[in-house]
């Protein structure tokens, strides 16, 4: 009932639906690529090199020859298991640490705090570079770094968020109804938390993406014999002054899956949370914040809740 | 059921919050605890199901038909919890969850201690909700707290509290937070719902005036001290206690103003 009516919501927002569409693009194209191309993506052919966009070579060929619609076609792939598995790793190390650094005993969730901060302050593509660096660059490499990097950023937000919510009235309230630790984590902690969780899932994918492509147009991110839209730029880049419009088709991808990863985590975000679902659909972000909650911080005494 | 309690203290810091409080409440009883803000008598219902925050530290005994519950392992406190002892919490605003049905909160306790499968627990929250005298029963349940008044959340808390039957009622200022005609509704409202199920009460509030409809006997607090005790109505006709003549003079400067 809830979940029909949330997802309702997320595609009645042209933000949302434009998002959803994109990433459902995308996937169609990953699982379509793996078994066929408009043309081989690494043939390269020097009698056809530098062709502009025509009917055979939708976005043109490259310095050797190769179809660019293809080639970017065929890193969609790469590009949506790299987002997915960042991601999942992001969620599983974010919500370890986050669930060390507030449901534990204090000393121990209070050095984990310490530590999630100091993990935050290195910078990710860095550290995807020193371990490209020790271990050969390589997308597991890429998949680690970013998906460590971006748990801790999750872990951090949402260590905050279950502080928070483990400490509200209606926390309490489940309580006294009965509810142990688990039910009171899974039905009221986790429920609460997802927004945000989720707008924090989505920018560590839209990173994941971004450093991938980055990390390979640098070379340390996927390997020659795999497509990536990063390495594709990084070819091409080299002939920027003559050919300038053949950049613009990774680029473009790069660009739009991003851009629709930061859309669709908001949108999930409103269409999760029952009090901005209310609003009517077309209102966009207009103010789209989470609405202050009731709670009066200075309210006490605010029970802790943590055994 | 009979609850007990006996020489309970209550330390926060080093500030005894409560401090050596006895109390009896016999089967079918109603009993008022009453106080100014601060003077302990929420921490207190608090300490009877053992939900206070982990830095307060309780002492004394609080004894359910003779079962001691302090000290007790939270997997056995959260048995008592919600099924033989029900709450009412004071603020309808924060008391509930927001992003959870009304629904499912008001069957939460039957879901967490009975077996009843979802589609028996929303017939059960239709049939609470309708009790409580919630508009479109069929319908509310399916709403969020946000779309509700703050007269029919409380509502909502107050059938989360009674749908499994309980025993024993803690009701920690349930009126409090709602204006004073909403106010009258709900206490009489509540006060038939406990009439009906013959469960104890101990009802808190700082309000004597709320408190003459609910109670018999009350017990005055003060600093987390017992000050002063006895049937309601003549705390109100003859107050001895400073604390107690001070919480008339309230209740009548409070009654003479809104009328």
């Amino acid at each position: 009932m809830r979940r029909r009516s949330a997802l309702g919501a997320l595609l009645r927002r042209p933000a949302g639906a434009a998002a959803a569409g994109w990433l459902a693009l995308l996937l169609v194209g990953a699982l379509v690529s793996r078994v066929w191309t408009p043309l081989d993506p690494f043939t390269t052919d020097p009698y056809s090199a530098w062709l502009p966009p025509s009917a055979a070579h939708l976005f043109g060929t490259d310095g050797v020859g190769r179809d660019i619609a293809s080639y970017v076609l065929a890193a969609t792939g790469t590009t949506v298991v790299v987002a997915v598995s960042a991601g999942v790793v992001a969620v599983l190390v974010g919500l370890a640490l986050a669930a060390l650094g507030s449901l534990t005993a204090r000393p121990v969730r209070e050095a984990t705090a310490v530590l999630i901060d100091v993990l935050v302050a290195f910078p990710t593509i860095l550290v995807a570079m020193a371990l490209a660096a020790a271990f050969g660059g390589s997308l597991a490499v890429v998949v680690v770094a970013t998906g460590v990097g971006y748990g801790v950023t999750i872990a951090r937000v949402s260590r905050a968020e279950i502080r928070r919510v483990v400490r509200e009235d209606y926390v309490t309230a489940a309580r006294a109804s009965g509810a142990g630790t688990a039910a009171v984590l899974r039905r009221h902690v986790l429920p609460n938390i997802a927004p945000v969780f989720v707008v924090q899932l989505s920018l560590a994918m839209a990173t994941s993406v971004l450093a991938e492509a980055g990390l390979s147009f640098l070379g340390y991110g996927a390997s020659a014999e795999t497509a990536s839209w990063g390495r594709l730029l990084a070819d091409l880049q080299k002939f920027l002054g003559v050919h300038p419009w053949t950049v613009v088709w990774p680029g473009l991808a790069i660009t739009l899956t991003v851009l629709a990863l930061n859309l669709l985590g908001d949108a999930v975000r409103d269409a999760a949370d029952p009090r901005l679902r209310d609003r009517p659909a077309g209102t966009g972000r207009a103010g789209g914040r989470r609405p202050a909650g009731p709670a009066d911080p200075a309210r006490s005494p605010a029970p802790e809740v943590t055994s | 059921m009979t609850l007990e309690i006996d020489h309970l203290t209550v330390t926060i810091g080093d500030r005894a919050v409560v401090d050596d409080l006895s109390l009896r409440l016999d089967d079918g009883a109603r009993l008022g605890l009453i106080g100014e803000s601060g003077s302990g008598k929420s921490l207190t219902t608090l300490a009877v199901l053992g939900l206070l925050p982990r830095t307060a530290r309780v002492g004394g005994s609080v004894r359910l038909d003779g079962r001691e519950l302090l000290g007790l392992p939270e997997r056995e406190l959260a048995r008592v919890r919600g099924a033989v002892v029900g709450t009412v919490f004071q603020d309808p605003r924060t008391a509930l969850d927001p992003v959870m049905t009304v629904g499912r909160q008001i069957a939460e306790p039957l879901r967490l201690h009975g077996t009843v499968t979802r589609r028996e627990a929303r017939r059960r929250a239709v049939e609470a909700a309708a009790e409580v005298g919630l508009p479109e029963p069929d319908r509310i349940v399916d709403r969020y707290p946000h779309q509700l008044s703050g007269g029919q959340r409380q509502r909502v808390v107050i059938a989360t509290a009674l749908i499994t039957r309980p025993a024993v009622l803690l009701a920690d200022e349930p009126t409090t937070a709602l204006d004073v005609t909403t106010q009258a509704e709900v206490l009489r409202l509540f006060r038939r719902l406990v009439d009906d199920r013959g469960a104890s009460l101990l009802f808190v509030t700082h309000d004597l005036a709320v408190l003459a409809q609910v109670a018999e006997e009350a017990v005055v607090l003060s600093r987390g001290r017992a000050v002063e005790s006895g049937p309601v109505t003549r705390l109100l006709h003859a107050p001895e206690h400073p604390v107690t003549r001070g919480l008339v003079a309230a209740t009548r400067a409070t009654t003479w103003r809104a009328s």
